[in-house]
């Protein structure tokens, strides 16, 4: 079961070198989406009894953070017309770079965190770290709004990786909350991007300067 | 079940905004939801319900601390929005009335959520639905403040929901069953592993600071003040940073009762030094008077911090300048936009003379100005001299001298700012804009009204507003 989990924590953080080293967005939505599919299917291998509310959460990740998101953000993209980072302020290696590095610190940091002995030997904690410190670079270091957005989502990939841990002992409710005010959340950030685009007629969150002291 | 209406009845108020169908009436909601509300949440105050201790959403003493000065605030701010948005006629404001609406009903919530993931929900939903409010005017200024306060606050919020499951881990790991209220995490007290609720309190602090609008975590906050109207502003910086506030004041009686406390005040006390000293420098910079009151909130954030850190009599004073900077502040904001409106711009710069074309929104600017920086007899005087007073007793005498040195550098640059743009002659392009700003009834009594309450709250701060914000100290720092 652990292995199984395991296994697929490890592709997630391989996806997040892929969305580091991509100068084509529609790459770094497709990983982002596969990484959304990954996370939903997760919770699935961790329960041993079949509970319907971990079903669900399960459902409603893989449809959020797999299909309606990406699709989003594809729409947004064709109606921008823009499918390239062209130049981003961290360059593509030097972020690939940066992760891969974080991602090992990752590894080696986690054995400093008191975990439960049935947490000690997943990946979920060094693979939640790694991700939230992808999302951060894409946050960061990229300009165009579409690569921003996908740099807040793997963020909150992380941070729902890390959720797992407690996704037995939390009540689900809050899950279920979570789920639903990411979704509302890049609903938001989508109408905003459109209307960016409708204001500044570029994506390049860099113009945005007016107002600076 | 009153303390349910406060939520519901904003929240059906917000409904019955998307579908009302005519533009020139729905403003009215404003008033009438923001009346209930007031009336229920002082009914409560008055008469203060039993709380169940594993309630999950209560009317609990430290909700009664502060959510009456916030539908206080919305209500005098939703008189005013009823003149605003007449004036206004030419831009539907059918969803702005809705997110306004919204925010409210999200707040009474974040302010009796008892739960630490149910707060985070309510702390969320309420950055989202201020996001319409903020790009109302429809400028690209707007839209760019609304994407910095998106990213900002977004990664604020993405924060506070990792501190949130750190601390749900703390527990988990000390042996708890799962419950999340602050009640079940405080009884369990030292029993929270302590390296995860260190972890959870540095998430949870830049997450909810992000909201409160701590530096250096502010920088979404003198864009969207800027840009946003006037009501907005008032409501932004009275109501929304205060759930923040009260949520880091119930996370930080968690860290106490796990035997944390003193690294958390001290990690209060620098952010707080730090968000005035930031404040009082960028004050001494802006030529833009909506900016300028962005960062006077940034300053006054940082008292609350300040407070915060310095044990029962500093949280006491805190609330105390919750209730008198949330008033005052008020008033600041909604003359501001008077004198925004009649000048047609906000920078130093193109403003001059508005003693002239508005002489009574300038009246009410300069005293809120006065009231704001803390001098006598107006609210925020007297809730200052009480952090003062904490801070001394509790022998932080350095602290103290920075604190009154960014206060009075703050001065500085606020009336640098206010009389530049008060004083002398009005410039002739302001004059020939048109039709002339009308200082009508509907838009100099809120903030008139704000003022004088600030004024009374200062003057003689009931007794029962001091006993409730003691019932609110004891309720975050129980005795064994």
């Amino acid at each position: 079961m652990n292995s199984n989990l395991n296994l697929l924590i490890g592709l997630a953080m391989g996806l997040n070198l892929v969305a580091l080293g991509s100068s084509r967005l529609p790459t770094l939505i497709r990983a982002m989406s596969a990484q959304g599919v990954m996370l939903g299917v997760m919770p699935l291998l961790m329960d041993h009894e079949p509970d319907w509310r971990v079903a669900l959460v399960a459902l409603a990740t893989i449809a959020g953070k797999g299909l309606v998101i990406p699709s989003l953000l594809r729409r947004a993209m064709r109606t921008v017309q823009i499918d390239r980072e062209l130049d981003p302020l961290i360059g593509f290696v030097p972020s690939m770079l940066l992760g891969a590095g974080g991602a090992i610190a990752a590894l080696a940091l986690t054995h400093l965190l008191p975990l439960l002995p049935e947490h000690a030997g997943l990946l979920l904690v060094p693979g939640a770290l790694a991700t939230m410190l992808t999302g951060f670079i894409l946050l960061i270091g990229r300009t165009k709004a579409i690569s921003q957005v996908c740099g807040y989502l793997i963020l909150e990939n992380g941070i729902y990786l890390f959720g797992l841990l407690l996704i037995k002992a939390m009540p689900l409710m809050v899950e279920a909350g979570v789920l639903l005010d990411v979704t509302v959340g890049v609903f938001i950030i989508g109408i905003i991007v459109d209307r960016i685009q409708r204001a500044f007629d570029s994506l390049d969150t860099r113009k945005l300067t007016a107002l600076r002291e | 079940m009153k303390s349910l209406l406060l939520i519901m009845v904003p929240v059906v108020a917000a409904a019955l905004a998307l579908l009302w169908p005519d533009n020139r009436t729905r403003p009215a909601l404003l008033p009438a939801a923001g009346s209930i509300h007031t009336l229920l949440s002082f009914w409560l105050f008055f008469d203060a319900p039993a709380v169940d201790p594993g309630a999950w959403l209560a009317f609990d003493p430290l909700a009664r601390a502060v959510l009456p000065v916030v539908s206080l605030l919305f209500l005098i701010c939703a008189w005013y929005g009823v003149s605003y948005l007449k004036e206004r006629s030419e831009r539907p404001n059918r969803i702005f009335v809705a997110a306004l609406l919204a925010v409210l009903g999200l707040l009474s919530a974040g302010h009796q959520a008892r739960h630490v993931g149910l707060l985070w929900i309510f702390t969320e939903a309420v950055t989202l639905a201020a996001v319409p409010l903020l790009h109302f005017n429809g400028t690209p200024r707007a839209f760019e403040a609304t994407w910095k306060y998106l990213l900002v606050g977004g990664t604020g919020i993405a924060l506070s929901l990792l501190g949130s499951l750190c601390l749900g881990y703390a527990s988990l790991y000390g042996g708890g069953a799962g419950d999340l209220t602050f009640v079940a995490l405080m009884s369990q007290g030292a029993g929270l592993s302590r390296p995860w609720v260190l972890i959870a309190w540095v998430l949870l602090l830049v997450g909810y600071g992000t909201k409160m609008g701590l530096a250096p975590m502010h920088t979404w906050k003198p864009e969207a003040y800027g840009e946003a109207p006037g009501i907005v502003g008032a409501i932004l910086a009275g109501g929304v940073t205060s759930v923040a506030f009260t949520a880091i004041l119930r996370v930080r009686a968690v860290v106490g009762a796990a035997g944390a406390g003193q690294i958390a005040d001290h990690t209060l006390l620098a952010i707080g030094l730090f968000s005035m000293l930031v404040a009082a420098l960028f004050l001494l910079g802006t030529r833009d008077f909506k900016r300028m009151l962005a960062y006077s909130s940034v300053e006054h954030m940082g008292i609350l911090s300040i407070g915060a850190a310095l044990g029962p009599a500093g949280v006491a004073a805190a609330l105390f300048h919750v209730w008198s900077n949330g008033l005052t502040k008020g008033a600041l904001f909604l003359s501001a936009g008077n004198i925004r409106r009649a000048a047609g711009s906000a920078s130093m710069d193109d403003v001059r003379g508005m003693g002239v074309l508005t002489p009574r929104s300038a009246a009410i600017f300069v005293t809120g100005m006065f009231a704001v920086t803390a001098c006598p007899p107006f609210g925020p005087f007297f809730s200052e001299l009480k952090v003062v007073r904490a801070a001394l007793e509790t022998g932080h005498g350095a602290a103290t001298a920075m604190f009154l040195g960014c206060l009075l550098l703050a001065f500085f640059g606020l009336t640098r700012v206010v009389f530049g743009i008060v004083d002398g002659r009005p410039r002739n392009s302001a004059k020939t804009g048109g039709k002339r700003f009308a200082e009508t009834a509907g838009v100099i009594l809120p903030p008139l009204v704000l003022l004088g309450l600030s004024l009374w709250l200062g003057l003689f701060t009931p007794r029962v507003l001091q006993e409730t914000w003691s019932a609110a100290v004891a309720q975050l720092y129980p005795t064994p």
